[in-house]
């Protein structure tokens, strides 16, 4: 009956949270020696890692050399265990070469990549666990590892889910919510100077909402980025005490 | 912020997929009650001095109801004002969500309601959250989570013991087990006996459900048999040996019902249910599996045509197929549709009972056995009773009292008792609704003006009948420059102030439209907003406008659409406005405007009556007493349309419809009315034919206009509009649709390809459509319902069925005003027109009143004259004398008030003379003397 009540007249979703929190969020950076940098994270059930390669001099082709920057290049995928029913995923499927696409795109306006001409940086992103937001939090994973690959970025990316119910912005939408006729949007932003990296939506939306949208995802953001922000300091301060002793 | 344990809750949905869902819990959810001063609400809800006068609890208190106690059994006792201060746990809140959408309703509407104080706490967010254990079921997690909520209320509000004047919460259940459970952990606990200590309203008492547990009838002897559970009739629909279907109880017959089983497409039948055990406690729309029988016990549907019915509808016609019926039994309910009935009591011969036999109104539900300590009060007045189960071992179904209704035949009553049976919502609007209502004192803003067009400059005015309220419409016209004139159709702008999705709309959507009764109104959104701020006086208001440029032939050069202020000129009544049109000495601006808009009118009519139709249909207008609210006199009229301003509204819905259409082929809202099927027009064929020896064409609505207008009889002045009314009776239902689940839009009566309601915000048909155009010239934002072809598809299913029963319910208000005037009349002599002809009855015409009534040649045992029936005519020979459609006959009317809750009008012959059938002349006055007359 009467399908799922997301936002309840008291205000609270079907977590248990309210509109503008997001989920918890853990991370750890660093998790693999043999890559130059890699990152893992849990927002809520849905777990990603990112492992990043480079810079490094272009492999394969060299015709997609660009002689003025690094060229990005980005791989998103799902583990076959990550949703509720186990299904075979085939690298290079649509979904998976858009979210690739995507990644790319991001990580093109984030990361300094006229410092390195004729080089090649690799992102690799997998999707443990996936319990919405899977762009959002592939980007949060991806800061963290390229961070942890000490390759210099304007700001860290941050993203974020947000969606729209009852005239309210739900922030970091979680599986259900996602699937449940949710119109949302996902912005990944350099929160500092408030730049936007990426925005995507493919739901149907008026504009006079797209405004209260936005405000809460940027919120939304920063919010992440603050939580990112920790992990960093955190990861650092573990570093240079390991370092010193 | 966030305490962000994680839990994690595991459900299976088929048995195969885990689904893994985070669960979080706070520590920011709060008691609500005054006397915390640990917690840090926003706001409280629970009273410090929470005082129900109980016997049983003389200290204050907070119920907390668990499930069972909302769902099943006593809402309508928690509905009254003297219940305050209750926790609805959130568990309680979901699960009645999830089994109940309009008991979940109106627990959210007490919610809402400020002078209940009723609080819900989020308990599973709550550190009071408990998971599943392995082993237990669904339900026993629910109760054991209800009871440690009520176990934390209680040591919670312990810790302000010094202030709390003995403060406690109550736990209200009905089940013993849970009861027991909660009285171990040291629980105020109670079951129905908590609302019999109640001092304050012991009526409240009779509100309880009847329960079964009780077990002073055990070896009662079993009637029916046992219903199947719900896997094994899936089971069973999927196997075909049960088929689904609605099931219709027959109006004449308690013994007797069919079941409507809906098949793929037009494939549906209908299947006959006979006798007490085959229909196995099936209630009047419930839906039902049923088992058909061996073929050689099908049966034919008995034909009794009861006299009492008084309707004698088209049941006549059923008469003819003697054919047996696919017959059936019922084997188990699907889902039942009760609903508080409306009837009253019959109160038991032993005067010390406490039970007794309740009788609906509506004949097709069944008597309901209820408990009453207050039979005597509740004898002679009408009440409400709710249907709580059906036992196997019981004759009639158990149920309780809701609420009376007051006094039988009383007006007030009557006009509830309508509405109710009609099933028009007619509560005050709730908290929630009105908290959606503009703030008054309201008014235009700066962002308005910025928004709109302001057109407060144009000569605008509004044309209405003599004392109308609620002006929805205006009208202006003028010449523009290069000579082609404009033409504004104004509609107040009511989208503005009911916004998608809230309370209000959510109100409006399910009432559906506004029901005109005699002398009364019931409301679809708020008085403030349908005759305040929605209506269009003379000053200035919002408005939705649709101007067009036209040349002086009244062809449209352009069309559109805005948002708009206007400023109305002023109203004026039809009279007024036909005045200054014809005083050729006024020239002012609105008579100018008037005259514009007349003289395109008369343009406009003249084209499309060539192809419409215009149909006779007799209203009924009361006089209505200024003191007692009583018809004094009542008049006919035929209804009066002014065809200037219905012409502008017919054209502003076809140009809205086609706008939206255009924008949104897939999900327009939009109103047709079919052609109906050539065998419809049959008997008015046959009427015209046997009668006046006149032909009737109906192969086209045009063609049908054509011969109506030439069908006129020089010594019969009335027999033109006696063939209007006919065809009128011959129509099609108009309906609301959406386009993108249809294809034949065509509108029959109007002859237009495509038609919508635009111009009558009181109806949530143009609350739509206005969205709809809002959308579509860039006013309004659009929203996921608006677009979704299904859901509009939906929402004008109720539509549909809200206007079919306003319909009804108008009638049967128009019959009850009619009934309280020939109470007060007598008996009266009138002349009247055959309008069909059954099996045992004719069905007369009253002009002067409108009235329409049986005549029967038969009883109940079918004993009476000799009668002949003529399908061909039709006619009806009543020893030797042979009625046509449209015979002028005289009647005898009178008021049948023998039964109580069906009083109606009677009629009996008086001319023409039939020796042993009509009424003598002068035999008028004894009621008591009618059923002699009957015959
Ligand atoms: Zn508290």
């Amino acid at each position: 009956m009467a399908g799922l009540e997301l936002l309840s007249d008291q205000g609270y979703r079907l977590d248990g949270r309210k509109a503008t929190e997001l989920r918890k969020v853990q991370a750890r950076m660093g998790v693999f020696a043999q890559a130059d940098g890699s990152a893992y994270i849990e927002q809520g059930n849905t777990k990603a890692l990112a492992v990043v390669y480079g810079p490094h001099e272009m492999r394969g082709s060299r015709s997609r050399t660009l002689h003025d920057r690094a060229v990005i290049n980005c791989q998103y995928s799902m583990a076959t265990f990550s949703t509720a029913e186990r299904k075979r995923r085939p690298h290079g499927d649509k979904k998976s070469t858009e979210m690739s696409l995507h990644l790319k795109q991001t990580f093109e306006a984030a990361i300094l990549t006229q410092l390195y001409p004729r080089s090649q940086i690799d992102i690799f992103v997998k999707i443990l666990q996936a319990d919405g937001g899977n762009y959002s939090v592939c980007v949060n994973a991806a800061t963290l590892a390229v961070i942890d690959a000490g390759i210099p970025m304007r700001d860290y990316v941050c993203a974020c889910t947000v969606g729209f119910v009852d005239e309210t912005p739900l922030a970091d939408l979680c599986y259900t919510e996602e699937n449940g006729g949710v119109s949302s949007l996902a912005l990944a932003l350099l929160p500092r100077g408030g730049q936007i990296a990426l925005l995507q939506m493919d739901a149907r939306l008026h504009q006079d909402h797209l405004e209260t949208m936005m405000e809460a995802a940027m919120i939304a953001c920063k919010g992440v980025s603050k939580v990112l922000d920790e992990v960093v300091r955190q990861h650092l301060q573990e570093a240079s005490a390991l370092s010193r002793d | 912020m966030l305490k962000s344990k994680t839990f994690v809750k595991k459900t299976r949905s088929g048995g195969v997929v885990k689904i893994v869902r985070e669960h979080y819990l706070r520590d920011d959810i709060w008691c609500g009650s005054e006397i915390c001063s640990e917690c840090k609400p926003e706001t409280t809800a629970l009273q410090r001095d929470a005082r129900i006068e109980s016997s049983l609890c003389t200290y204050p208190h907070y119920l907390i109801p668990d499930t069972n106690v909302v769902l099943h059994q006593q809402i309508d006792v928690l509905e009254d004002p003297i219940i305050r201060n209750v926790i609805i746990l959130q568990t309680v809140l979901q699960e009645v969500r999830h089994r109940s959408a309009p008991i979940y309703k109106r627990v959210k509407d007490m919610l809402h309601e400020k002078d209940k104080h009723f609080y819900t706490f989020t308990n599973e967010h709550h550190e009071t959250f408990i998971e599943r254990e392995p082993g237990e079921s669904a339900n026993d997690r629910n109760d054991r989570a209800i009871r440690v909520a009520a176990k934390w209320y209680s040591e919670h509000l312990k810790t302000f013991k010094s202030i709390s004047d003995g403060l406690e919460v109550v736990l209200l259940t009905n089940d013993q087990g849970n009861k027991q459970k909660a009285k171990e952990i040291g629980l105020q606990v109670f079951k129905d006996e908590y609302i019999k200590s109640l001092i304050a309203n012991p009526e409240l008492l009779d509100r309880l459900a009847l329960t079964n547990d009780e077990k002073n009838e055990i070896s009662r002897k079993v009637l029916f048999p046992e219903h199947l559970p719900l896997s094994k009739i899936q089971v069973g629909i999927k196997a075909g040996t049960f088929l689904q279907g609605t099931y219709r109880a027959s109006r004449d017959n308690y013994l007797e019902g069919t079941v409507f089983v809906h098949g793929e497409g037009e494939e549906s039948t209908e299947v006959l249910i006979q006798g007490l055990t085959n229909l196995n406690r099936a209630v009047h729309q419930d839906v039902v599996a049923v088992q058909l029988l061996p073929q050689d016990k099908w049966v034919a549907p008995s034909s009794i045509v009861l006299q009492d019915e008084g309707t004698a509808k088209d049941d006549a016609g059923d008469e003819e197929d003697e054919d047996k019926k696919p017959t059936g039994k019922v084997v188990g309910i699907i889902k039942r549709s009760w609903r508080p009935f409306c009837g009253m009591l019959n109160v038991s011969q032993i005067k010390e009972s406490t039970r007794h036999l309740f009788t609906p109104a509506d004949r097709r539900i069944p008597r309901i056995r209820i408990e009453t300590r207050q039979a005597s009060t509740l004898a002679g007045q009408r009440i409400m009773v709710a249907i709580d189960g059906w036992p196997k071992d019981s004759r009639y179904p158990n149920g309780h009292f809701v609420r009376s209704l007051g006094g039988a035949g009383e007006k007030e009553t009557e006009e509830e008792v309508l509405l109710l049976e009609h099933d028009v919502p007619h509560q005050a609007f709730s908290q929630s609704v009105l908290s959606f209502l503009p703030k008054m004192p309201w008014s235009i803003t700066p962002e308005d003006v910025a928004k709109r067009e302001d057109l407060r400059h144009l000569t605008v005015c509004s044309v209405d009948p003599p004392g109308c309220t609620d002006i929805d419409d205006a009208l202006h016209c003028r010449e523009l420059e290069n000579g082609n004139l404009e033409v504004g159709v104004h509609i107040a702008d009511v989208s503005h102030f009911i916004r998608p999705g809230n309370a209000l709309d959510q109100e409006a959507a399910n009432r559906g439209t506004t029901v005109y009764l005699c002398g009364k109104r019931i409301d679809m959104v708020p008085e403030l907003l349908s005759s305040n701020l929605c209506s269009l006086r003379s000053n200035v208001e919002l408005a939705f406008s649709c101007i067009w440029e036209m040349n002086h032939n009244a062809e449209i050069v352009k069309t559109r659409f805005t948002k708009s202020i206007i400023n109305s000129k002023a109203s004026l009544t039809y009279a007024e406005a036909q005045m200054r049109i014809d005083d050729t000495t006024m020239n002012d601006d609105i008579t100018k405007s008037l005259r514009g808009l007349n003289k395109l009118a008369k343009i406009l009519k003249r084209q499309r009556i060539e192809n419409a139709l215009t149909l006779s249909s007799l209203e009924v207008r009361f006089h209505i007493d200024s003191e007692t609210h009583d018809p004094i006199d009542l008049q006919t009229k035929e209804l009066e349309t002014n065809s200037m301003v219905e012409e502008f509204m017919l054209l502003a819905n076809i140009s809205v419809a086609q706008k939206i259409y255009d924008e949104f082929p897939e999900c327009a809202l939009l109103r047709k009315h079919p052609a109906p099927p050539p065998s419809n027009y049959d008997i008015l064929i046959k009427a015209a034919r046997s009668n006046q020896n006149v032909e009737i064409h109906t192969d086209s609505a045009k063609a049908l206009a054509d011969s109506l207008d030439v069908a006129r009889v020089d010594n019969f002045p009335y027999f033109n509009t006696l063939l209007r009314i006919l065809a009128t009776r011959c129509m099609m239902q108009a309906v609301y649709f959406c386009s993108g689940m249809d294809s034949d839009f065509h509108h029959y009566g109007l002859a237009s390809p495509i038609y919508t309601h635009f111009t009558s915000p009181i109806r949530y048909s143009d609350i739509i459509v206005h969205r709809l155009l809002a959308v579509a010239i860039g006013a309004d934002s659009t929203y996921s319902d608006l677009m979704d072809k299904h859901k509009q598809s939906a929402l004008c299913n109720n539509l549909n069925y809200r206007h079919k029963m306003a319909q009804y319910a108008q009638r049967a208000s128009v019959a009850f005003h009619t009934q309280l005037f020939f109470k007060s009349r007598g008996v009266l002599n009138e002349e009247g027109f055959v309008l069909f002809v059954r099996k045992n009855a004719i069905i007369v015409l009253i002009p002067k009143f409108g009235l329409e009534g049986t005549v029967f040649f038969e009883n109940k045992d079918k004993t009476g004259p000799n009668l002949v029936y003529d399908e061909e005519g039709p006619t009806l020979t009543v020893l030797q004398r042979t009625f046509h459609i449209f015979d002028k006959v005289k009647v005898t009317i009178s008021l049948d008030a023998s039964n109580i809750q069906h009083q109606k009008i009677r009629m009996a012959l008086l001319e023409p003379m039939i020796p042993g059938v009509s009424v003598p002349a002068e035999d008028l006055e004894p009621l008591s003397k009618k059923s002699k007359i009957d015959r």
